[in-house]
Order: C-alpha cells, then sequence, then structure tokens
C-alpha cells in the first residue's frame, strides 16, 4: 500500500458526503462515459457543470408539453409556458433571497448581465474622471466591459491587488476611494485561484463611501450560499451553466430602485407598455430588460436546476467540495515538482497548479490520456497570471458530484505526466 | 489517439533541448507568435541573404508541441532557400490540419511527419503550426502572428508597406 492509497483511506473512513454520493452520481448520466478507455473525471466544472436527469427531464417536457411564446397569446399553451417562465423566476428569487420577484432579470449569463449594467448603470450615471474599482483576481468579463464605458466616458480603472496566496489587500481596496469613486465590481470567488473574497466586508466599505457594487458570482452561486440581502451587494450576476442549468441563460440581481433608475439595455419586444413612432414607454421591471423572446426552456431549466441544487442542499455541497479541495490540495500539493497556485485561507472548490518543466497545455493533454477533464491556458484571468508570474495554469475544479477517487485519478495522470517528461 | 504517439522520443528531445534558442545578432528578419488559448509566445529571428535563410533562431514559452515544433523547423530550415521554406510552411499546416496525408502523399516534411498526430487533437494543432506561422509572417516582414482572431494567420500575414 503506497502512501497516497493509505491517506486516501483515513480520509475516506474519517469524511464521507453529506448524501448519498452514488445515488447523486446517478442522476448525471455523463459521468458514466468513458475517455480513451478510461472512466471520465470531470475536474472542469468551474468551466460548466453537468445536467442531472431532473433537469434534463424538465427540459424535455417543456419541450414537448409546454411549449409556446410567454408573455403573448391568451392560448392555454402560452399561459402554461408563461407560468412555468415567471415560477422559475419564483425560485431564483427564493435561492438568492431577493427581497421582490422584479429584481430577477434574466441574462444570456453573467458576462450579458456585467455589460447589460455598464450600459444601464455605467453609461448613464459615470461620466469624465469618475472611477470604477475592480480586484487583480476579476475574470476579463468583469474588466473588459469596464474599461470600455472609461474609453467611452474618460472614466478610470482602479485595481485592488492581492498577495502572493491569492487574497485581495483589503487596507489597500479602502485607500483607493476618493471622491471620484462611483462604482466597484468585484468577484465573489476567484475562477482562477478559487480565493473566496470577504465580500460582504467588501461591499459595506464601498457603501460607507457611498458606492454601490456589483459581485461576479459566476463562481460563487455553485458551492455557497448567497443571500443578496444580507451581503447587501447592489448587483449579482451568476450562470445557469455552472449551476447545473443549461448554457444561454444567466440572472442578473439588481436592487429594485437601482433598476428602475436605469436606461433598458436593449430595445425590443416584450420591454415596452406602448410604442408610437413619437414615443416609448417602457415596461415595469423586470420585463424593461428582457427584450425579445428569451430563451425560455433555458430559464425553466435553471429553475429545475435551482431545486435540485437546493434538494442536496448548498450547505452540503459546499462540506463535501470543500473535503474534496483540502484532499486534493493534500495529494497534488504533495507531488513533488508541483506548484499549487493561490492558496488563499478561504477558497472555494479550484485547485489551480502547476508542474515543474511542463506546460500546462502538456499536461492537459496527457491528463485527458487518463480520462481526466481539466482547464488549460489563463482562464480569462490574465491579470492573475501576469500577478504569478505564469503564462498560465492547470486548474481542477470541482462538484459535489466528484469522489476522492477521481482525485486520486488526477494524482496518477500528474505522476505520469512528470515521467513522460523526466 | 494515443499521447504516445504525439509526444514521441523526438518531440520530447527537442523539447528538453531545443536547437537554434536564443536571438541572431544583426538579424534580417523577425516576428513575434502569439497564441492567446494556452499563452504560447515565441520570437523568430533570421537571417536571409540572397533568397536563402543562412541561419533562425528562436525563444520564447511555449507548451512542448510548440517549441518542438520550433526546434525542429528551425533545423529543418536553415540553409534552404525562403521558397522551399515556404513550400515546408504550406505543407507542415496542411499536414497538420488533416489535409495532407504524409503516408500516400508526396511530401517534403521528412522527420517533421511527427507532428501528423495533432490533427487529431484540434486544440493542440495550434501549437504545432504557430511556429510556420511565424516563420511565414518573419520572411514576409509582418510584426506579429496570432493564432487568434483571424481564420488563418498565414493568410492574413502580410509585409510592412
Amino acid at each position: 500500500m503506497n502512501a497516497a492509497t493509505s491517506l486516501k483511506t483515513i480520509v475516506d473512513s474519517a469524511t464521507t458526503a453529506p448524501f448519498d454520493l452514488a445515488r447523486i452520481r446517478a442522476d448525471f448520466p455523463i459521468l458514466e462515459i468513458t475517455v480513451n478507455g478510461k472512466p471520465l473525471a470531470y475536474l472542469d466544472n468551474a468551466a460548466s457543470a453537468q445536467m442531472p436527469q431532473p433537469v434534463l427531464d424538465r427540459l424535455v417536457r417543456y419541450q414537448t408539453r409546454e411549449h409556446a411564446n410567454i408573455h403573448r397569446a391568451v392560448h392555454y399553451l402560452s399561459e402554461t409556458a408563461t407560468a412555468a417562465y415567471e415560477g422559475a423566476r419564483k425560485k431564483i428569487q427564493h435561492f438568492l433571497n431577493a427581497r421582490e420577484e422584479r429584481e430577477i432579470i434574466y441574462t444570456r449569463g453573467t458576462t450579458d448581465a456585467i455589460n447589460l449594467v455598464m450600459h444601464g448603470y455605467g453609461r448613464a450615471f459615470l461620466g469624465k474622471d469618475d472611477e470604477i474599482i475592480v480586484s487583480q483576481l476579476e475574470h476579463h468579463s468583469n474588466i473588459v466591459p469596464w474599461q470600455m464605458l472609461c474609453q467611452e466616458k474618460g472614466c478610470k480603472l482602479r485595481v485592488i491587488p492581492c498577495d502572493d496566496t491569492g487574497e485581495l489587500l483589503l487596507d489597500e481596496y479602502e485607500k483607493l476611494f476618493n471622491a471620484h469613486t462611483k462604482f466597484v465590481a468585484v468577484t465573489h470567488v476567484s475562477n482562477a485561484l478559487g480565493t473566496v473574497n470577504p465580500i460582504k466586508a467588501m461591499i459595506a466599505t464601498a457603501h460607507r463611501h457611498g458606492v454601490p457594487v456589483l459581485v461576479d458570482g459566476a463562481q460563487a452561486a455553485p458551492h455557497l450560499r448567497v443571500d443578496v440581502q444580507d451581503m447587501d451587494c447592489d448587483f449579482y450576476c451568476f450562470s445557469a451553466h455552472k449551476l447545473c442549468g443549461p448554457t444561454g441563460i444567466g440572472i442578473l440581481y439588481g436592487k429594485a430602485a437601482l433598476l428602475e433608475r436605469m436606461q433598458p439595455y436593449q430595445g425590443g419586444g416584450d420591454m415596452i407598455l406602448s410604442v408610437t413612432f413619437e414615443k416609448t414607454t417602457y415596461n415595469a421591471l423586470p420585463y424593461k430588460f428582457e427584450a425579445g423572446t428569451p430563451p425560455i426552456a433555458a430559464a425553466i431549466g435553471l429553475g429545475a436546476a435551482v431545486d435540485y441544487i437546493s434538494d442536496v442542499g448548498i450547505e452540503n455541497i459546499a462540506t463535501w467540495e470543500h473535503q474534496l479541495l483540502s484532499y486534493a490540495t493534500e495529494q497534488v500539493g504533495g507531488i513533488r515538482g508541483v506548484r499549487i497556485i493561490g492558496t488563499a485561507k478561504d477558497k472555494a472548490a479550484v485547485l489551480s497548479f502547476n508542474v515543474d518543466g511542463v506546460h500546462p497545455h502538456d499536461v492537459g493533454t496527457i491528463l485527458n490520456e487518463e480520462g481526466v477533464a481539466v482547464r488549460t491556458g489563463h482562464h480569462c484571468a490574465q491579470p492573475v497570471m501576469q500577478r504569478f508570474g505564469v503564462p498560465a495554469t492547470a486548474r481542477a475544479s470541482f462538484s459535489f458530484y466528484n469522489t476522492l477517487g477521481e482525485v486520486d485519478q488526477l494524482v496518477t495522470g500528474i505522476r505520469r505526466v512528470q515521467k513522460m517528461f523526466a | 489517439m494515443d499521447s504516445k504517439q504525439l509526444y514521441q522520443e523526438v518531440i520530447l528531445d527537442h523539447n528538453k533541448k531545443p536547437r537554434n534558442w536564443g536571438k541572431l545578432e544583426g538579424a534580417s528578419h523577425r516576428a513575434e507568435g502569439l497564441n492567446p488559448l494556452c499563452g504560447d509566445h515565441l520570437w523568430l529571428t533570421l537571417k536571409v541573404s540572397d533568397g536563402q535563410i543562412e541561419g533562425i533562431a528562436f525563444e520564447g514559452q511555449s507548451c512542448a508541441i510548440c517549441k518542438a515544433s520550433a526546434s525542429m523547423m528551425t533545423t529543418n530550415v536553415k540553409g534552404k532557400t525562403i521558397d522551399d521554406a515556404e513550400q515546408l510552411v504550406r505543407e507542415f499546416r496542411e499536414m497538420a490540419t488533416g489535409k495532407l496525408d504524409v503516408v500516400a502523399q508526396p511530401n517534403h516534411l521528412g522527420r517533421l511527419s511527427v507532428f501528423s498526430g495533432v490533427k487529431d487533437l484540434p486544440s493542440r494543432v495550434k501549437c504545432a503550426i504557430l511556429p510556420w506561422h511565424t516563420l511565414h509572417a518573419a520572411i514576409h516582414e509582418a510584426d506579429s502572428v496570432s493564432t487568434e482572431g483571424e481564420q488563418d494567420p498565414v493568410a492574413v500575414a502580410h509585409a510592412k508597406p
């Protein structure tokens, strides 16, 4: 028995999932496939998570029994579809603990939600020399829209630095505020490193300076309890497909008072009350921001995904993913010649690492041979890579349906990489 | 495909001990190649005289496939005419994208055919081709090439006015 196996045995006996892991896995048909003759170990959940059977079933049921356009006709199918679409909004409201249903806006995803706020709020209320604070840990989608706004309006981007573990420097953050500061856009959880930012405290700091805060929750919503009233964020964004839901749909939560003041993002059907060639009156929230026919099935699928996640229990999910991360950190970090990037005290289920002397892309290709799916590259977070002086990393990211055995499969793969490149 | 087929001894060797590594003093042609997808980044310098590549060197940060491809490219085109080098660029690109069957069809690739396996790994094709794009750009004196954006950087690489 080697060291890895004995440790795994200890971990297995000491820690088991707070739910029936085998039953959970049986809900995800894709986990049964083999890749290159090896069982799939899907460790790319931060890029996109897999969909359980109840969500798939809900999509099929909608499309086979309930589909028509929403908010339009008086016929049975239109009313059924509308009820399902609006019912999903209600589920999401509860999931985020939003005060009102109209604070939940359907978008195409996190990126679209951030762009909506940039257009609807940024372009309306920010001007020359105003400052926007972002962090070193942002995904490109929470940098580029604000840079576009800076170019257009002559605003400035200020950046919260992070330390060598990947934790934001909160003292430096506080120092960035001045009379010009008009907006903060910060991630809840880093997609490249897994750092969980102390978001509630950061929001309180901004609010002390009278500045609203947008939180990029793409990596947080699937892994930890999000309570928008408790954290008191002004905007919160996430994508369905990282939460075991469909692609093409995401959510913008915004405080109703702010959303009311904002300009629509896109014009079209469904977002109006009345249209003449002289004047158009916009619809009420949330429809003001939902122009055109939305991805109805995807929205309903997100509702089903929220139900599924809630049934498993977000606290249970957080507990098990934390155990997976601890075990993986110990096992992968214990391999000589492997460097873990991102060692914050509070982390979500992301393990970024580099193998000495081997480019992450080669690591990824060889891990794929072992059936292990990881992401390699800059993770759309080039400023993070620059901060840590690496062109790219390999990233294993866990979901609640992963097993300790899959972590072992990853470790076996990394050892094979080292052997090939020795 | 099995990664053993791609990561053959010769590729691993060129990755470990890249040939013609560095920058040429007094280069007549130079270009920078970038693959934003995986962060492959290399600089190529050439000394061309009378239509012949007298010297060539490269350096940068890249994955094994890209580095070995660059290294083997330099050993292959050194001493060749620009026209012969351009023919290799074309053939290598066709091999890597599966349009040239190195076994069935005549070609001048020789040992470079160890890279034929990348055609089965679409995400890695760009890694293998980048040095060749960069060589093409250097010959045509374009400043830099990227494997992102334009469909075919070889087709869009252009000489400075």
